[in-house]
């Protein structure tokens, strides 16, 4: 290890191997929402009826246009990246900036969606909800649980982002040295992935 | 400088990748709001992991990196897979 192995400067990075860590992360999320896809699928197999009659209480409409704007804020997020790849930095900038806003309107929705169910007694042990059977109540508690962890990963996400345009802006990721940005974009991705499949099984699921 | 050969996607590509994921998203909801149950599972069933799979292969990168990660992600999403099915599996023989 010590003999004949030559000085790596003290700045090392090493762009492959810091990607590899992302996935890795990435991974454990995957799995974490895999096993909530899972229980899920179960309780369905189970209460078909009852997830039924849940999924025809959830505006698709909402759900539709928040994975529109979900899917529209991965495409600037990736135009980010490849403006700052170019080295055009203003343009990288604006794109970001759009995939912070759009993260932010998603949990705008998020919350009158949650506000309208909750003023309705629908929460978990709520008034309304423990009048329903037992395969709706699982079916609005997976849907407070999947979604809110998922929404929780959304607003880490905007939090995240932000800190990569201020890193943008002070050139700490710019043209040639833009890991950081690609890294939390690959996060930024996978929370659009689990959402696009987290549209059928709650909003579409009449 | 580590990232020389690091690709530079097209904006163009990514577009095009966006155009398809939102028509993807409207088939499933027409699909799926018109049509009899069996066919929107079905639809479901195909039309969403299409969906994650061009986010994976274009927005993720995963289409220009080397074949370890791409090995690694196959592993990982295979090992998830494979529960889901063990579970159908279980549900369906009860």
């Amino acid at each position: 290890m010590s003999a004949g192995v030559a000085h790596t400067p003290a700045a090392h990075s090493d762009y492959q191997g810091a990607k590899i860590g992302m996935w890795l992360f990435l991974f454990t999320e995957i799995i974490l929402f895999g096993g909530l896809f899972i229980l899920y699928s179960a309780y369905r197999a189970k209460y078909p009826h009852e997830f039924h009659h849940g999924g025809a209480e959830l505006d698709y409409v909402i759900g539709v246009a928040n994975t529109a704007i979900l899917l529209t804020s991965s495409l600037s997020m990736a135009l980010s990246i490849t403006a700052v790849q170019r080295g055009e930095k203003r343009l990288a900038m604006i794109m970001l900036a759009l995939t912070v806003l759009l993260g932010a309107a998603f949990l705008m929705n998020k919350y009158f969606e949650w506000g309208a169910k909750i003023a309705h007694g629908i929460y978990p042990n709520g008034p309304e909800l423990m009048k329903r059977s037992a395969g709706e109540g699982l079916f609005f508690g997976l849907y407070f649980a999947m979604t809110g962890l998922h929404g929780l990963h959304v607003a880490g996400g905007v939090v995240l982002l932000s800190i990569m345009l201020v890193y943008l802006a002070k050139d700490r990721i710019r043209k040639g040295d833009h890991v950081k940005l690609e890294n939390a974009g690959l996060y930024w991705h996978l929370v659009d992935v689990i959402w696009i499949f987290l549209l059928p099984l709650f909003y579409l699921a009449a | 400088m580590q990232e020389e050969h690091a690709h530079v996607v097209p904006y163009a590509t990514f577009v095009k990748v966006w155009a398809c994921l939102l028509m993807l998203t409207f088939i499933l909801v027409v699909v799926s709001r018109m049509f009899h149950e069996a066919l929107s599972v079905w639809a479901m069933l195909t039309i969403t992991p299409l969906k994650a799979g061009l986010v994976f292969y274009y927005f993720m990168h995963l289409k220009y990196e080397g074949p370890l990660l791409k090995a690694m992600v196959f592993v990982a999403l295979a090992t998830l897979v494979v529960f889901i099915g063990m579970l159908f599996f279980d549900i369906s023989s009860r």
